[in-house]
């Protein structure tokens, strides 16, 4: 996660992977940049965006881990281009 | 692709259904955003359905899942529907080529209902049931203090599973009124619903040790940048992680972006599909079963898998008239028993009257407050989708999910109407967030 390895269990989404990392926050909002880690780990809140591998915007609670995987945390608003 | 059926969820009433429509010839279709079979309640069941911390029931769903893999179903697993046309029966699936199907049955089960109190989106404040799929899919637990605040079945369930595991919460925090014991008892239900009854009573004994408040009002959340302390009217506590919980609700997305039919709740204050015996919806071709018709729990959302299942088979010409009668009804008896404690539960664990402060945030995407909501509506704003183009509240990435419900109360509180006249939002295709690459290959 941003860089860090990590062990998880097998079967951990990438949400649970954030929580067991420690991390202070899996995003910052984009309206105003507060703090957020995952809140429902069903797909219904949007709180675990993050980008994973290269995409942004995932509902990382929905996404298991696989070895390798990068997770990195989203800080405000997403900009309209780019990968 | 085409299919005679299309599920739209893996949970209790979508596998029940897939393995009752494949078993009377039916080509069935399953898609499910999760990546295994189980839905929320029996989440990662394939992996920890033996676990002892999750209990009996969670082996039972074992059996459900095997079923479900040993029939001839296309199953898709993390596999998005972002929109639905029915119809053409054309499903738009992310995850998957798109299908083609006769008719659809939305199978999408429960939500929690949103618990808006002071702090409730800093780090470490998350719902009871996220914490139960954290210790079904990765034998995960909260560290340090756990406080457990709500009410409602599951409340009891994860304090149990906590303890169980090594991780019991130090406090738990009810916020049932005082008084709601007599009126849920007048409801009666007790010899039919015996079981899940004594189920329950069984976990109140296991979980007694913890310390608890009852009647609990006024919870807020406290902490700079994650939770550190719970406070309610008359107290206050240390917290690490704060799990809130106020029951459940159905999942109401897709049946609102599709326009069915929906009918009110004044008991549970929620909306449901109208649907009838079998789970067929306003629209010819839509079916919904499970808890996403109307919360009844497990064993009565396998039963209305079957029963949708055997519905669509008649419908589809597979199934004669004097058939479908005997099938439907052992199934229409074990919903029957499964929903017989459901007014007992329902009264007792009515969401108890909030009052929201103005600064708590409603919707947690567009950090829009209560009382910007409040001053909206005394504006003007006369329901939750005009509310939107005041607040933008509903706009955020979760569509008006989690802050559907909230919304539409506040702007009832403001202007002196009910939940049920000011209505719901109307979510939009995509129901779920896509990759401009997905639609480009449209
Ligand atoms: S944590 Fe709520 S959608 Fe992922």
């Amino acid at each position: 996660m941003d860089g860090a390895p990590l062990r998880v269990p097998q079967g951990a989404s990438a949400a649970a992977a954030v929580l067991l990392a420690g991390a202070d926050a899996i995003r910052e909002t984009p309206v105003s940049g507060a703090p957020r880690l995952p809140y429902c780990m069903m797909g219904v809140c949007f709180d675990c965006l993050a980008e994973i591998d290269g995409t942004a915007n995932r509902q990382a609670c929905l996404v298991p881990v696989a070895p390798g995987m990068r997770i990195a945390r989203q800080r405000g608003a997403r900009v309209a281009f780019g990968g | 692709m085409s299919t005679d059926l299309a599920i739209i969820g893996a949970g209790p009433a979508g596998m029940a259904a897939a393995i009752e429509a494949a078993a009377l010839g039916l080509s069935v279709a399953v898609i499910d955003e999760n990546p295994a079979p189980g839905g929320q309640i029996f989440r990662g069941v394939e992996r920890a359905g033996g676990d002892p911390a999750l209990g009996p029931d969670y082996a039972e769903g074992l059996a459900l899942a095997r079923a479900f893999r040993a029939a001839p179903i296309a199953y898709h697993p993390a596999t998005a529907l972002w929109h639905l046309d029915p119809e053409e029966g054309h499903l738009s699936l992310d995850g998957a080529p798109d299908l083609t199907a006769r008719r659809v049955l939305l199978a999408t089960g429960a939500q929690e209902r949103p618990v808006p109190i002071p702090g409730w989106t800093l780090p470490g404040v998350m719902t009871a049931g996220a914490a139960q799929i954290l210790l079904k899919t990765a034998g995960m637990v909260p560290v340090g203090r756990t406080v457990l605040a709500g009410q409602g079945p599951l409340l009891h369930l994860l304090a149990a599973q906590l303890g169980r595991a090594g991780a019991s919460p130090v406090l738990i925090l009810e916020t049932t009124p005082p008084g709601r014991r007599r009126a849920a008892l007048a409801k009666g239900g007790f010899w039919a619903g015996r079981r899940l009854l004594a189920k329950g009573l069984g976990l109140l004994a296991e979980t007694r040790a913890i310390p608890r408040h009852c009647a609990v009002t006024g919870l807020r959340a406290e902490g700079r940048n994650r939770v550190e302390r719970i406070a309610w009217e008359g107290g206050s506590a240390r917290c690490d992680t704060l799990l809130l919980h106020e029951g459940v609700i159905p999942a109401t997305h897709i049946p609102l972006a599709l326009g069915l039919e929906m009918r009110w709740d004044p008991v549970q204050q929620c909306w449901h599909p109208a649907v009838d015996a079998y789970g067929a919806s306003s629209h010819p071709n839509v079916a919904v079963a499970g808890d996403g018709a109307g919360i009844g729990g497990w064993e009565a959302a396998v039963a209305a898998g079957h029963l949708a299942a055997l519905d669509a088979a008649r419908r589809l010409g597979r199934l004669a008239a004097e058939d479908f009668a005997g099938r439907a009804r052992p199934w229409l008896r074990r919903r029957r028993e499964a929903l017989a404690l459901r007014p007992f539960l329902d009264a007792l664990y009515a969401p108890a009257p909030a009052s929201i402060p103005d600064t708590t945030i409603a919707c947690r995407c567009e950090e829009v407050t209560a009382g910007q909501i409040r001053a909206a509506a005394r504006l003007g704003a006369t329901g939750p989708n005009q509310m939107k183009a005041y607040l933008r509240c509903g706009m955020g990435p979760c569509q008006g999910r989690l802050c559907g419900t909230t919304v539409a109360a506040l702007i009832a509180e403001a202007r002196g109407s009910t939940a049920e006249t000011v209505g719901l939002y109307r979510p939009r295709a995509p129901y779920k967030p896509i990759t401009v690459g997905a639609l480009a290959r449209l």
